[in-house]
């Protein structure tokens, strides 16, 4: 209980400190922020309501004014600004994320826990995004969805670096992977 | 790591946290409501009026948070200027700038624990699930307490990786770092069932 509850706030540490790591600019010049690996990671490691909950405090403490995003954003602004659907996301994104860790059991952790990135962090997440762009902008689908093309290319590297990474983690920390526990 | 609210004794600060939201909330539902450039346009000035009310600081500060917005505002307007609708374009990118503003507003003026005091409130039903009501406003605390260890941990890492080679680490920080996290939480574990753990206090013990 103590164990799952601790485990459960750091991997909320890491999602914020992954949002202080500088933005990795893309050689077509879109930067990237490490912070939807921790996601994806938290999913993939905690399992779906733990990887959830992770990113449930995380909303808690930008609402509380704490400038934990990427690029030192927070407070209550950032729920109201035309990103808030990539925001919001990331908690069906670690849910869904951990469920095909969980589910995928035949399959090797690391290959689960990326295809579960793509699967969550990238599909589910762009869709609530794209979601949020069309309530706070007024647009199609179409349109919205174009406006977030450009970041999928850095997703598909951090959800094969949460794939190997949580395959690491399943061999020198076996017990810390309450996804598969 | 610091709130982002002001220090302070504003106007603004002294308002119940409560009356601040349920506001917010209604303004809200305002502002979405609102299709004209000028009429956002003067609701921005009067969000700036607001903003001065507080002072220099409630004015850098509100900027502050704005400028983050500019590239997102930037691309909207691109965008509708290429398909031809250059008026709605400015409208949607004026009210980004309002409702982010109006809500950051809240924050600015909120003191943290204040904020945590609510927490702890909305979270007295938690009890009743054999939970600690103290929970929320403890992981918010920890969470907290953690962001500069691990940073100082990921740069300590990063001096010991630059000590034995010249390239750059890239990604290969995280493995060890999340090691070293995980073995955070077991310490972290044991530490809070030490003093008692996650159940909620017995009555008259306190």
């Amino acid at each position: 209980m103590e164990r799952n509850f601790t485990l459960v706030i750091l991997f909320a540490a890491l999602i914020a400190v992954l949002g202080l790591v500088p933005p990795i600019p893309l050689t077509f010049g879109v930067p990237i922020s490490a912070q939807s690996l921790g996601v994806m990671l938290a999913g993939a490691v905690l399992g779906s309501w733990r990887g959830a909950a992770a990113v449930l405090v995380v909303h808690g403490v930008v609402a509380l004014g704490l400038p934990v995003l990427a690029g030192g954003r927070g407070g209550l602004g950032v729920f109201t600004s035309p990103t808030v659907g990539f925001l919001i996301g990331w908690l069906p994104a670690a849910f869904v994320t951990g469920l095909v860790v969980e589910r995928m059991r035949s399959l090797r952790v690391g290959i689960a826990a990326g295809i579960g990135a793509v699967i969550g962090g990238i599909v589910v997440l762009y869709l609530c995004g794209t979601v949020g762009l069309m309530v706070v902008l007024d647009k199609g689908p179409f349109e919205a969805l174009m406006l977030s093309l450009p970041f999928i290319p850095g997703d598909l590297i951090k959800a094969a670096l949460a794939g190997w990474l949580t395959q690491t983690i399943a061999r020198y920390r076996p017990g810390a992977l309450l996804s598969r526990a | 790591m610091l709130s982002l609210a002001l220090p302070g004794a504003s106007w603004a600060h002294r308002l119940p946290v409560g009356v601040k939201l349920a506001g917010l909330a209604v303004v809200m539902v305002g502002a979405m409501q609102l299709r004209d450039p000028w009429v956002i346009a003067l609701a921005l000035v009067g969000l700036v009026g607001l903003y001065a009310s507080l002072g220099r600081a409630g004015l850098a500060a509100g900027l502050r948070a704005a400028r983050s917005l500019f590239w997102i505002v930037a691309v909207i307007l691109l965008w509708h200027l290429v398909t031809d609708q250059a008026r709605l374009g400015l409208t949607l990118g004026l009210r980004v700038f309002l409702m982010v503003g109006l809500a950051n507003f809240v924050t600015l003026t909120t003191p943290l624990p204040e904020l945590i005091a609510l927490i702890e409130w909305l979270a007295q039903p938690l009890s009743r699930l054999g939970l600690s009501p103290r929970l929320p406003a403890l992981s918010v605390a920890l969470m907290v307490r953690f962001i500069p260890i691990l940073q100082g941990r990921f740069g300590q890492l990063g001096l010991a990786w630059r000590a034995r080679s010249r390239r750059r680490p890239g990604s290969r920080l995280l493995a060890p770092l999340s090691f070293s996290l995980l073995d955070d939480a077991e310490h972290l574990a044991e530490a809070l069932r030490a003093r008692g753990g996650l159940a909620p206090r017995k009555q008259g013990k306190d």
